[in-house]
């Protein structure tokens, strides 16, 4: 939540109306056929809640009171502006025997929602802005700001994302069982593409932008309740929610970076660990294994262990052979070396740190620097670090790499231990 | 019902060989036959390479004849097909069967309804 609960009424109605927004924006997508008439609906009747909540307070089922209020106004609407379309429009809703909306009824228009906010047809940035707008409830300016641009180009993202599906007719419903595997990919992906931004802020000064892992978090609870029987939708909440349980060992009060291997890992959130956990262990039982869940039992071996030396480095090791085999690609295999130094010693894990190709990205610098550090290769390591810092958009990161690169001088070969790469398995 | 327009980008330069050719105008004919067995096909045309065209343009109160395509690019509109279908998802599916028929980029597009348009 982007705003802290506080006591005053308007605290209250702003807390309902996030919560609220996506269902009631749901259901009346599916009542007007229409987003922009959804959203507009929406907020009269946020307005009308605004005036009547803190005197009559806030109604036993505040979603159902907006969504029912909303109804009205739109009919309302509809009538006022007397085309004859929109006459028999309105005489169509009164027909609907819509209020209270029922639970599953609710349940089925917020997947719509999503799947239609991730249509491959948008431009990712396009799902991002659209599902933390119309599913996630938080307003243009929180999400211009969680991404670091101006609110008028968010805005004008929204509006030509909303232009297009209702232009081209992007369908409002969850795609047919053919489609469904790959289609849900796409909103997984929208959603863990909303948690790594979070989690390593790509630009910027702050390491984690916390409003952003709460919110994908958030989607990810939202979309297990919704699809129980996923499990890829189980393994992104998994992996999601183990990340999530270090972010208080990750960052040190300085805000610096704190490699794996060196977080205080009493510090790990220990209910966060146990949801995820048990949320692999129901997963696995599937036997259905797919990308999400075994990166999030990967994460759940790490919290397994407590300390870096007691990490059973082997099981994490055919766990990316696993993976490579399911969904290979080079941030996988960058990943898999690293855990296969800490099984089988640098060398091994530089020799296949050799062999990959990452243009752009910091973290294969940034590895191999670690690794020749560790091999006493102190001038290459300083190279690797130095190409690793060039590369690296994070300010947090920047600053761990240059900390490294300071104490090459300093420490001898081999006494650098388990892992320290930046990020890698973090 | 609304329509889209499927239109053909293809590159510039001749033909492509009469054996590569031939297959490829053989899968067109069979997406074509499905889309009229399925009631989408609207129209549909191929069209004579670029140089062919004359543009007119409005200059003042003349109209300014000129030879040649209004955009120069590596690509040109080679043909295109106008369907019906209920919303972008089925026009989606005939724009993947077009594209796995003739291996070449298809733009769906939607058009507006309505009359005077």
């Amino acid at each position: 939540m982007l705003n802290p609960p506080g006591t005053t009424p308007t605290a209250e109605v702003e807390r309902v109306f996030r919560e609220a927004y996506g269902r009631a924006v749901a259901v009346l997508t599916r009542l007007l056929g229409d987003i922009d008439a959804a959203e507009e609906a929406v907020q009269d009747a946020f307005v009308t809640a605004v005036a009547r909540w803190p005197e009559d307070g806030v109604p036993p089922s505040p979603a159902g009171w907006i969504v029912t209020t909303a109804r009205n106004r739109a009919i309302d609407r509809l009538r006022r502006e007397s085309t004859r379309v929109d006459r028999y429009r309105a005489a169509a809703l009164l027909a609907d025997p819509a209020p209270p909306p029922e639970e599953g009824a609710v349940r089925d228009d917020r997947l719509r929602m999503l799947f239609t906010c991730c249509h491959p047809a948008l431009a990712p940035a396009a799902r991002v802005a659209l599902t933390l707008r119309l599913v996630g409830g938080l307003t243009t300016a929180e999400i211009a700001h969680a991404f670091l641009v101006p609110e008028a180009t968010m805005a004008q993202r929204l509006v030509r994302a909303k232009a297009k599906i209702r232009a081209a007719r992007i369908p409002y419903r969850v795609p047919a069982e053919a489609d469904l595997p790959d289609r849900l990919r796409g909103v997984l992906a929208v959603v863990y593409l909303v948690f790594t931004e979070g989690h390593t802020a790509s630009s910027g000064e702050a390491l984690v932008r916390t409003a952003l892992c709460a919110e994908a978090v958030r989607l990810g609870r939202e979309l297990a309740e919704l699809m129980p029987d996923e499990p890829e939708v189980s393994g992104l909440l998994a992996l999601m929610l183990l990340v999530e349980s270090r972010r208080p060992a990750r960052v040190s009060p300085d805000g610096d970076l704190v490699p794996l291997a060196e977080q205080d890992r009493a510090r790990w959130d220990a209910a966060l660990v146990a949801e995820g956990q048990a949320l692999v262990r129901r997963c696995l039982r599937r036997n259905a294994p797919g990308p999400y869940q075994l990166q999030a039992a990967i994460q759940a071996v790490h919290s397994d262990a407590r300390t870096t030396a007691d990490t059973d480095w082997a099981q994490v090791v055919a766990l990316y052979d696993h993976l490579t085999a399911l969904a290979p690609s080079p941030m996988v295999a960058l990943n898999r070396a690293v855990a296969v130094a800490e099984l089988a010693g640098p060398a091994e894990g530089l020799a296949l740190v050799e062999q990959l190709d990452l243009p752009g990205h910091h973290l294969l610098p940034a590895v191999r620097a670690d690794l020749l550090r560790r091999l006493g290769r102190a001038a290459e390591a300083d190279t690797a670090y130095r190409a690793a810092i060039a590369l690296a958009g994070n300010a947090a990161e920047r600053a761990f790499l240059e900390r490294r690169r300071a104490e090459l001088g300093r420490a001898g070969p081999g006494e650098g231990g388990p892992s320290r790469a930046a990020g890698a398995a973090s | 019902m609304p329509q889209y327009l499927l239109t053909i980008y293809q590159p510039d330069g001749g033909e492509p060989a009469p054996e590569v050719l031939e297959p490829i105008m053989r899968d067109l004919d069979a997406v074509n036959r499905e889309m009229r067995e399925a009631g989408v096909w609207v129209f549909a045309g191929g069209l004579h390479p670029p140089e062919t065209a004359t543009v007119a343009r409005v200059t003042g109160d003349d109209v300014l004849l000129t030879d040649g395509p209004y955009l120069e690019g590596k690509e040109h509109v080679g043909g295109f097909t106008v369907i019906e279908a209920p919303d972008l998802d089925a026009a989606l599916g005939w724009g993947r069967k077009l594209a796995g028929a003739i291996t070449l980029p298809i733009e769906v597009r939607p058009l507006y309804d309505g009359p005077g348009c």
